[in-house]
């Protein structure tokens, strides 16, 4: 049964246990950190490579700026830009790469990160035929927004608010692009 | 203005039982009467509100300048713990009656996940207010975004009281009696509160 | 208790769901399909098995007045040790989990199983209990799980056998509640037989 408590070894066996434990979490840390990065660098290879099928190699993301806010990309040799654009879901940030050609024509999106209504907004992530309708979307041609607002976005069922969300960093991922494209 | 959006938002829209699912053990646990009700929201409201100010400042004085973040989730547990054996302590002394009231419930609070979450999720997560831009919220923004939660902690806690004491009163099929009947009903109440969502 | 007795328990004597009712926040919050039921599970058996261990080993040394510090630094321990493996092998899990996974540490279960059986035990019965009550629990949130896709997505583990979109509250915050309700009705009148 548990030992009796005194000052000096309350103290101790938490200082220990502390000690230990803490020294345990590092150890964790440094071999796991390794992995980690590689875990991170892989998911941002696999999203170019959806977005842009001709990359291949080490990405190096770049920044720039668009009305005030930054937007990080990633420039491929010969195949175009993938952009990284976030704007304001239905639960919270929306984040989207998107992968425009050298044509001016969207390759494709994926979603990195969302906050949306599982069963509802959450399809913006899964969705095919939503997700599937920016590929090889031309501005020149069709406007994008959802078509409640006038443009040719169609919205996922019962999610205007996240499918407005979606066109908009598309749009806004669009806009990035005729400004680098601009300043080359 | 983003301080009233933060309020609404973290009472009814994402209310921290309701839709975010936290600190539903001592919801079940202590709702059956609405004098024990009360007096849990108050020792939550106090600890959740003192235990975010506290585990922000330590995040970012403390571990993130000593790239120790790894240590988050042990340090936050540790300064909760501690801060309700403080709050304990020191509400025996300044305030006999307020102790009286909330005293039984404050040891149970450290296990309360309700408070570690909001901790992490303050630190941790991008919120939007309105049509702000999502950001990581400031010290202030922090206390009140917990103060509120833990308002809407209390609210649904006060709520959903009432009804139990009325379930009480009522003729259960046996198998729904205690339990079961009462998440049903945590159920509609949910329900209801989803007419809240998409307003902030 | 037996040995099996100590792994079967979990599923209906004392499950930690229907009979314990613990570790609720989880169990309602992560069971939108079914897959994120099972892997929840996994993950809280895993520090449940490991806290197990090593609190019924300490637990001798330990002042009895700093126990529950001392169980509490533990399970912090093997929790954050289950997050960096997990952010590092299945990214994409952790993702999906999110906060839940920190918030093991305040699961009731992990401390209660600590305090009622692993601090009075030897380690291999505590592991034996660890492996019980985690597959209880496993297996629990991997069927609310399953009911919830059905209702809600039409689906089960992923595979769509319903067209359509499902009953959307179901995938939503108030149909765990419901669905929880539900099965512990369906629990009660089979376990009273």
């Amino acid at each position: 049964m548990a030992a009796k408590s005194n000052l000096k070894n309350m103290a101790l066996s938490l200082t220990l246990v502390c000690l230990v434990c803490s020294a345990i979490l590092g150890i964790v840390y440094a071999f796991t950190a390794e992995p980690v990065r590689k875990a991170e660098l892989a998911k941002t290879n696999a999203s170019i490579a959806r977005v842009l099928p001709a990359f291949e190699g080490v990405p190096t993301q770049q920044m720039t700026s668009w009305k005030g806010a930054d937007y990080p990309y990633y420039s491929v040799e010969g195949a175009g830009y993938a952009i990284i654009s976030r704007v304001n879901g239905f639960g919270g940030p929306l984040t989207l790469m998107v992968g425009i050609g050298e044509d001016g024509l969207i390759v494709n999106t994926v979603v990195l990160s969302h906050a949306e209504t599982p069963g509802l907004g959450a399809k913006c992530a899964s969705d095919a035929s939503f997700i599937d309708q920016f590929k090889g979307w031309n501005t020149a041609e069709k406007r994008l927004a959802v078509v409640k607002d006038g443009g040719d976005v169609d919205a996922i069922t019962a999610s205007t608010i996240t499918s407005r969300a979606y066109a908009l960093a598309v749009a806004n991922a669009y806009e990035v692009y005729k400004q680098l494209k601009g300043d080359e | 203005m983003e301080i009233f959006l933060i309020i609404v938002s973290a009472i009814f829209v994402n209310n921290i039982v309701l839709a975010q699912f936290l600190g539903v053990c001592p919801f079940m646990g202590v709702s059956g009467k609405l004098s024990t009700a009360t007096g849990m929201s108050g020792a939550v409201c106090f600890v959740i509100t003192l235990a975010t100010v506290v585990t922000y400042l330590i995040n970012k004085f403390f571990l993130v300048p000593l790239g120790l973040t790894f240590l988050q989730t042990i340090a936050f547990i540790l300064v909760i713990a501690a801060l309700v054996q403080i709050v304990e302590i020191v509400l025996k002394k300044i305030s006999p009656s307020l102790y009286q009231a909330l005293g039984i419930f404050l040891p149970l609070i450290t296990t309360n996940c309700a408070v570690l979450g909001v901790a992490i999720n303050v630190v941790t997560k991008e919120f939007t207010f309105g049509g702000g831009a999502a950001h990581m919220l400031g010290l202030g923004e922090s206390a009140v975004y917990a103060f509120a939660t833990s308002l809407g902690y209390g609210l649904a806690m006060v709520l959903f009281a009432g009804l139990r004491e009325q379930l009480a009163q009522s003729d259960i099929p046996e198998a729904f009696k205690g339990l079961p009947i009462a998440f049903i009903t945590v159920g509609i109440m949910a329900l209801a509160f989803l007419g809240f969502s998409g307003i902030v | 208790m037996s040995k099996l007795g100590l792994v079967t328990k979990g599923f209906l004597k004392e499950n930690p769901t229907f009979v314990l009712v613990l570790g609720l926040c989880p169990t309602l919050a992560t069971t939108t399909s079914a897959m994120n039921g099972l892997e929840m599970g996994i993950a809280t058996m895993f520090v449940l098995i490991l806290s197990n261990i090593v609190i019924s080993l300490i637990s001798p040394a330990v002042p009895d007045k700093v126990h529950i510090p001392v169980y509490i630094v533990v399970i912090a321990t093997f929790v954050t040790v289950l997050q960096m493996l997990m952010q590092a092998y299945v990214p994409d899990v952790y993702e999906t989990l999110g906060l839940f996974i920190p918030l093991i540490v305040v699961n009731c279960i992990v401390l209660g199983r600590a305090e009622a059986f692993a601090s009075k035990n030897t380690a291999l019965d505590s592991a034996l209990d660890g492996i019980g009550i985690g597959l209880g629990f496993t297996v629990t949130l991997t069927v609310i799980g399953i009911v919830r896709e059905i209702l809600g997505s039409g689906s089960v583990f992923g595979w769509k056998f319903i067209s359509g979109d499902g009953i959307l509250a179901f995938v939503m915050a108030p149909g765990a509640f419901i669905v929880l309700g539900y099965l512990m009705v369906l629990f009660n009148k089979l376990a009273k037989r």
